[in-house]
């Protein structure tokens, strides 16, 4: 190992760590909506703060509860967004790529100051 | 001549291989049809032994070839981008001289995952995927040393050896 292979390995980890930190700082959002979008287009929004269930074109249903947002059932070949975790955070998405969908977390304006002070 | 064709038969050989070993290994990373590229193994063994135009080679030929026999069209775009990605790096960090074989491979295994998180992105049409790029990236770190271990191991042992 050379001591170039030994800095390209600490900024990578870094900058892997600043990404993940940013992710942790970020505020569970009191009245955020979870955002689906099929192929890039926007099919609907729904408040986190609502339980309820939202089928997607009949091929994938997602659930709302207790804040967080979860496919509960996918009729695409691979299962990978059931069997990803709830989200819950700005930032954080379900993507079924076959059905090509994504749920991703938005906070709207309310997430810095509100958000603290609530 | 004869001797070179021999030898990126073998290679391919080994790299259709470790595709399908990476098919069997169930991790997951969020983002469908992304793989861990275990494959690079191959290419780095060819980046050091012969050179950068024959590795992209054996890439596309790796890639194309594992695509239409594993999986699908989808999977075949994630590699490419990231199979091709990857090879730009490495062979530009191997130019410059001050990095190792291990170097090499972690940049190798970074930015194939770059590359494909860069399609993900582009595919699904959002930027909301940041929640998975330091998963990806310091899963590139760790293949991507593993990849160097080996690699390191096989090019000692193949010191010596002409191909073609
Ligand atoms: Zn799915």
């Amino acid at each position: 190992m050379k001591k170039n292979d030994w800095i390209l390995i600490a900024a990578v980890l870094v900058v892997a760590g600043i990404f993940f930190g940013m992710h942790l700082l970020t505020p569970g959002v009191k009245g955020g909506v979870a955002e689906v979008t099929i192929d890039g287009v926007l099919y609907g929004t729904y408040a986190l703060d609502e339980n309820q269930t939202v089928t997607i074109r009949d091929t994938n249903r997602l659930e709302i509860g207790e804040g967080k947002a979860k496919m509960v059932w996918a009729d695409c070949p691979d299962q990978i967004c059931v069997n990803q975790k709830a989200i819950s955070k700005e930032g954080e998405s379900i993507i079924c790529l076959p059905n090509k969908i994504v749920v991703s977390i938005v906070g709207g304006d309310k997430k810095t100051m509100d958000a603290v002070t609530y | 001549m004869k001797n070179k064709v021999a030898y990126f038969g073998v290679f391919t050989a080994f790299a259709l291989i470790l595709s399908y070993v990476e098919m069997l290994i169930p991790i997951q990373f969020g983002i469908p049809g992304i793989k861990l590229g275990l494959a690079n193994l191959m290419i780095v063994i060819m980046l050091y032994k012969r050179n950068a135009k024959e590795a992209m080679m054996l890439s596309v030929v790796r890639i194309v070839l594992a695509g239409f026999m594993f999986s699908n069209l989808f999977s075949i775009i994630y590699s490419l981008a990231g199979g091709t990605l990857s090879l730009i790096v490495m062979a530009l960090l191997k130019k410059r001289e001050s990095f190792s074989v291990m170097g090499v491979s972690i940049a190798g295994g970074v930015s194939h995952n770059i590359g494909q998180l860069l399609v993900a992105m582009a595919v699904v049409e959002t930027y909301r995927v940041g929640y998975y790029f330091p998963v990806l990236l310091i899963a590139g770190v760790l293949t991507g040393a593993l990849i160097g271990v080996v690699s390191n191991e096989v090019l000692k042992r193949l010191r010596g050896v002409d191909l073609g």
